[in-house]
């Protein structure tokens, strides 16, 4: 048989398989700490955003908006092309988590702020009048009621970030997709290459995607 | 400092690179455009196939919006590019398309969800064949549902079209690249600039378009029949 999925080329890419499963990891890794950044970014810009501070909202707003309306390309090149001639050095796995972090964190800021917004003014209220702070009001009281109704959307955010750490191929980023690219140019195999590819990106995005599928058919329940 | 800022800005306004850069734009629109475009054609035949009973067909259409979703779009691309033998522009478009569909698909099928049970019947009722309750009273009452979220889509499209990068395509994202590596280009003032003015036009497209997009968000909240 031969043709781009001959047998020669499967047994090709089963030897190099080693190599895309470390590919596979460092995608695991950029996408772990993108998300845990993002989320974080996405946590306290929600928060201000529902809060008082303009001056603070004027500039969260700038920094969604230019975030959500330019390619996440651009901001990656500017990051790794613009910052070191800036002074500022980071490697490759710095540049892809700072970058997907910034990125995602503008939409998750978007998904917490209208999350709180969803839980009823009568619970800050209710809580308030019990003698609880404004802090220990949103950490015990109100977030916990705003999880519920953000985190289908979170995690839909979680699989798009995981698909968008494949940006990294442009950066010689050193995960999946630049390994399945440099791989298969070099040596000139791209069925198997683009099957198994796709396989190995389905076994992380596909059960988050359920996951959040689930979510949303329980929400729409329980309300 | 302040030198090095008007010569960078010298240095990149040249009619050479501004002609660089407007054909780069002219291929993100072009993949952009033509992209969506199709997306919408076989997001739409997806949607259907995939919300009436139609057995295999039905399956297929399913499997095919859960996997193509779940995968980087950078895979068709590269995928598109390097296992057809279709020119830069036109992988690209296909690639997009590929993917874009999946994603329109489930844009379409929310519109047509949220048209109430209570419309078919009636339509039923009164006589209506199930392509004309579709075309009659579903369509266009889903329509309005579907044009808010497709017009964000629009704006993810335009973003997408800089995955094409990947494999030097000559579109907004990588000609800008090329020009920030070109030997005229060397302060970081030079280099910032160039991206900027990238960043800028790429702003200038999406948010117009996301603004849009949230406007048609509020109008068709109202008057929608359930």
């Amino acid at each position: 048989m031969n043709g781009p999925f001959s047998i020669a080329n499967w047994r090709a890419w089963f030897n190099a398989a080693p190599l895309f499963m470390r590919g596979y990891g460092q995608t695991l890794l950029i996408s772990l700490w993108g998300l845990v950044f993002a989320l974080i970014i996405g946590i306290l810009a929600g928060v201000a955003l529902t809060g008082r501070n303009r001056p603070l909202k004027l500039f969260l707003r700038g920094y969604m908006s230019f975030f959500q309306n330019t390619p996440l390309m651009i901001q990656v090149f500017i990051l790794y092309n613009v910052l070191p001639k800036l002074g500022v050095r980071m490697g490759v796995v710095t540049v892809g988590v700072v970058g997907l972090a910034l990125y995602t964190g503008a939409y998750a800021a978007d998904i917490v702020a209208s999350a709180i917004r969803a839980v009823p003014w009568g619970q800050t209220e209710a809580a308030e009048s019990q003698g609880l702070s404004r802090v220990q009001t949103l950490v015990f009281v109100i977030l916990p009621q705003a999880v519920k109704v953000g985190l289908p959307s979170m995690t839909n955010q979680a699989v798009n970030l995981v698909k968008n750490s494949s940006i990294m191929a442009v950066i010689a980023g050193g995960e999946l997709m630049y390994v399945a690219d440099s791989w298969s140019g070099s040596n000139l195999i791209y069925g198997p290459t683009f099957v198994m590819t796709a396989v190995l990106y389905l076994t992380i995005c596909l059960p988050i995607s359920l996951f959040a599928r689930w979510l949303e058919k329980r929400s729409v329940r329980n309300v | 400092m302040f030198d090095l800022w008007i010569s960078a800005i010298r240095k990149v306004f040249t009619v050479n690179i501004l002609k660089f850069l407007g054909t780069g734009l002219l291929n993100t629109l072009y993949i952009a455009v033509v992209s969506i475009a199709l997306s919408f054609v076989f997001g739409t035949i997806l949607a259907l196939v995939r919300s009436r009973k139609l057995g295999i067909f039905t399956a297929i259409a399913a499997v095919y919006i859960e996997v193509v979703r779940n995968v980087p779009l950078t895979l068709f691309i590269i995928g598109m590019r390097f296992m057809t033998r279709l020119p830069p522009l036109e992988s690209g478009i296909a690639a997009m398309t590929i993917f874009t569909s999946a994603v329109v698909a489930e844009i379409v099928r929310g519109g047509l969800n949220s048209v109430g049970k209570g419309q078919w019947e009636a339509a039923y009722s009164q006589g209506f064949s199930t392509v004309k309750t579709m075309t009659h009273v579903v369509a266009p009452q889903a329509v309005r549902r579907i044009w808010s979220p497709l017009i964000a889509q629009f704006v993810t499209t335009i973003k997408d079209t800089s995955f094409c990068a990947a494999v030097g395509t000559y579109e907004l994202s990588f000609t800008s690249k090329i020009v920030a590596s070109h030997r005229t280009i060397v302060t970081a003032q030079d280099i910032i600039v160039v991206y900027l003015v990238v960043a800028l036009v790429y702003y200038i497209i999406n948010f117009t378009f996301s603004s849009i997009a949230r406007r048609t968000n509020k109008n068709s909240a109202k008057g929608v029949v359930r």
